[in-house]
């Protein structure tokens, strides 16, 4: 399997209601609550695309986008 | 189809408090659909009332918000007049098994191809935090500020007595075993019944002193395991998640078909 890399984490700020659940689980600490209590992307170079905080955030408001190595 | 064509964006965001467990539910219940690619059409989501029950407002599929613990007698009159169609129907515990406990053991009985997920959070959130038959012995609650005493119904025991055909267990925070659970369950011919610790942070966590969502969470992640895996023979104590029971036993729509057959038969003859 090609080694998967981040395109984008995309946060819609809208939908987010600041739990706090994908910042606490996050494997690699890129995700933190900014000053509006909405989960932001801080370090998206140390995401490995686990797609964790996607799956796991109650409000759906997450949704990591990935391109594959040598493709696109 | 992308995740989002499966939901209803225009009540988004949701009702659901901030870290609700229902919340994450619900993302693993459309990413199940997905993957099993069904068609938005095919399914039918009857849900009764409380926060549980709001689930069937956010997705785009076939909905009935119906009456508190009813949810499968109606689910059973859409069965049995569209046994083509998928019959999803999540419930609380609450509403599952105190106001609704009657119509969930004969669901389970008559084994109707229906698949009931019970998202457990122990408590009743949307009145104000009062104890549900799933709380259990020694949990606050705003009708227990003592504790309380009486014994919790275990879901997955209690629907195998019933004779579900299916039968499972896991946690929000769990979220890839649920979905596979929950694909598998929607597959399954016959009764099958899911149940998925939640967590209420708002009512349960703050009045138990469990922290935010995430603790919880990480309580949901210590305090079960496996069926069969070495951490739940060294301590029988935590919560086993997995399959229990998947058999094959007559489906009540197809009995009842052949008895729609047997007595036109006898009629024209």
């Amino acid at each position: 399997m090609a080694r998967q890399k981040l395109k984008e984490i995309l946060i819609n700020r809208d939908w987010c209601k600041g739990c706090g659940i994908c910042v606490h689980f996050c494997p690699t600490k890129v995700l933190e609550l900014d000053g509006k209590e909405k989960s932001t992307a801080v370090r998206p170079e140390d995401c490995i695309c686990c797609r964790m905080c996607e799956l796991r955030c109650p409000d759906l408001a997450i949704e990591v986008l990935i391109e594959e190595d040598g493709n696109e | 189809m992308a995740v989002k064509d499966y939901l209803r964006e225009r009540y988004f965001p949701h009702m659901w408090c901030p870290g609700c467990g229902h919340g994450t539910i619900l993302n693993s219940l459309i990413r199940a659909v997905e993957e099993l690619q069904l068609h938005k059409n095919e399914i039918v989501m009857v849900s009764g009332i409380g926060c549980s029950a709001r689930i069937s407002g956010y997705v785009d599929f076939h909905s009935l918000h119906t009456i508190h613990g009813r949810a499968l007698t109606f689910a059973t009159g859409v069965k049995l007049s569209q046994p083509r169609l998928k019959v999803l129907v999540p419930m609380g515990d609450g509403d599952a098994l105190a106001i609704g406990g009657n119509h969930f053991i004969h669901a389970a009985r008559r084994n109707i191809d229906i698949t009931a997920i019970v998202m457990n959070n122990r408590i009743y959130g949307m009145t104000g935090g009062q104890f549900s038959p799933l709380s259990g012995p020694g949990v606050k609650a705003t009708t227990a500020p003592f504790t309380t005493i009486d014994d919790n119904f275990d879901v997955v025991e209690l629907a195998t007595a019933a004779g579900a055909s299916f039968v499972a267990r896991s946690t929000a925070f769990h979220v890839k075993e649920t979905t596979e659970i929950l694909k598998k369950a929607i597959m399954h011919k016959g009764f099958s019944v899911v149940e998925l610790l939640s967590q209420c942070p708002t009512h349960y966590g703050r009045k138990n002193k469990e922290g935010d969502a995430a603790s919880m969470l990480d309580l949901q992640k210590s305090g079960t395991a496996k069926i069969g895996s070495k951490a739940l023979e060294k301590n029988p104590a935590l919560t086993p998640r997995g399959i229990f029971v998947d058999t094959d036993k007559p489906e009540y729509c197809e009995e009842y078909d052949k008895i729609i057959a047997h007595a036109t038969k006898e009629n024209i003859s």
